[in-house]
């Protein structure tokens, strides 16, 4: 067998999955399982007590409420990728979503998940970090909501304490008509980005940026927002020349360097695919007064 | 060692085993209950060699405790044929365009094919490529795979008069 031997748990309500955690030594909480099992089949980690959160009552739905798209933690990727009001809503996220691996792991691996593991490459961080997202975590001494700003602190690293789940993603919408677009660049199709960037406009019908948001991933150890691209492109006309400027401001990112690539190829494909991303963003806007 | 006791749909059959927590889904398959047509390639969720279907969903066995499956209805490759010593559609489309040639990645092929298959009835050339990324195979470079995934959906559709 590949794991080192743990005791499962599955608690049927968030109350009892988080008592489970506050008593018990080395526990971990399992959602899909797509990123923690193979670190558990590698033996990276070695888990006593594992709390599968597949059966808590609750914590998988998608709903919209106003100008909020509101996400179980447990709602698988899959789910999210068929949704009729994540596509309406939340395009950004649909666009990500097809690159996160591939339908097997879809299936089985949920956007809280991927949020707690935290992965530098991965594509839900970077559109939470793109929206501006609100991370609900719970625990037995209560719950308390975490902007995504402050969610990821380190490599593989979140503000989640070894006592708190991720609950629910509240991601604010963009106005209709914005536009969005999400580019990587992979070895191949569904492996982890190199480099990611994910691109938001909202344009007046004069093709003035109101409102610019571009985050880029497998950069850092986290997505990082680019808001000096983002000024470069608030409140000017949007043409070819101000995504060039737009994109050419990224260059000033340290990116990570490894066996996957050194930080120049890293720098120069941040470029190219921040521009990709909001020159696709900007052709999707369809103008509203 | 801490156990649980699980029990399970296999293909139309139940099975009901008391197993430790961190067997996986694909050991409980081939160690347990010795159906050893789901294969075990990487055992880290990225070869696609050991796909099943939990609950009509395609899903990787190696990264699924079996745990997990206590009351899911899971079909493995050795739920498809129709009867001892037929193929399905699938299956025969694969022999007829040469789809495998050491067999290893072929039952989680025919997992993948089958799921998309089912939701999609008329892929495109480039959606059966989408999915087969989650599969990898090092025989075939997969154009029989691709050619056998089209011809099957085809003859399905025919089949069911559309």
């Amino acid at each position: 067998m590949k794991p080192a031997p743990f005791d499962y748990h599955a608690p049927r309500s968030i109350e009892e999955a988080a008592g489970l955690l506050a008593s018990l030594d080395n526990a971990k909480v399992l959602a899909g399982g797509q990123s923690l099992v193979p670190m558990m089949n590698f033996r990276y980690v070695i888990i006593d007590h594992i709390v599968d959160l597949a059966k808590v009552e609750g914590l998988a739905g998608i709903s919209v409420t106003g100008a909020i798209l509101r996400i179980g933690a447990m709602t698988r990727q899959r789910d999210l990728e068929f949704s009729p009001e994540v596509a309406q809503h939340c395009p950004l996220l649909r666009e990500a979503l097809s690159h996160v691996g591939h339908r097997q792991t879809r299936n089985r691996g949920t956007i809280g998940g991927s949020l707690a593991h935290a992965d530098p490459a991965a594509e839900q961080p970077t559109v939470c970090a793109a929206h501006d997202a609100v991370i609900e975590i719970a625990s037995a001494r209560g719950t308390r909501r975490v902007p995504f700003a402050e969610f990821a602190v380190a490599f593989l690293t979140t503000a989640v304490e070894p006592d708190e789940i991720v609950t629910a993603i509240e991601i604010p919408l963009w106005p209709a008509g914005h536009g969005y677009s999400f580019h990587e660049f992979a070895r191949r199709r569904g492996d982890f980005a190199i480099v990611g960037a994910a691109a938001l406009l909202d344009l007046a019908p004069d093709q003035t940026v109101r409102r610019a948001s571009l985050t880029l991933c497998g950069i850092a150890t986290g997505p990082l927002r680019m808001t000096e691209a983002e000024q470069v492109l608030t409140g000017k006309r949007f043409d070819r020349g101000v995504a060039q400027a737009a994109a050419a401001a990224v260059k000033a990112i340290t990116p990570v360097s490894d066996i996957h690539a050194s930080a120049g190829y890293r720098r120069h494909l941040a470029e190219v695919l921040a521009f990709r991303a909001l020159r696709d963003a900007a052709a999707r806007c369809s103008a509203r007064i | 060692m801490a156990t649980r006791s699980i029990s399970l749909l296999v293909n139309g059959r139940r099975y009901e085993r008391e197993v430790e927590a961190r067997l996986t889904l694909a050991d409980l398959l081939r160690h347990e209950l010795a159906l050893t047509g789901t294969h075990v390639g990487c055992e880290h969720g990225v070869c696609g060699a050991c796909t099943v279907l939990i609950d009509g969903r395609t899903a990787r066995s190696c990264l699924t405790f079996a745990v997990q499956v206590d009351g899911c209805e899971v079909t493995t490759v050795e739920g498809l044929a129709p009867a001892e010593g037929e193929l399905n559609v699938l299956q025969q489309a694969f022999q007829d365009h040469h789809g495998l040639q050491c067999g290893f990645c072929t039952p989680g092929m025919l997992m993948t094919l089958t799921e998309l298959l089912r939701d999609n009835p008329d892929p495109t050339e480039s959606e059966v490529r989408d999915v087969l990324t989650g599969n990898l195979c090092r025989c075939t470079g997969y154009a029989g795979i691709v050619a056998a995934a089209l011809e099957a959906a085809r003859r399905l559709r025919v089949q069911q008069g559309s």
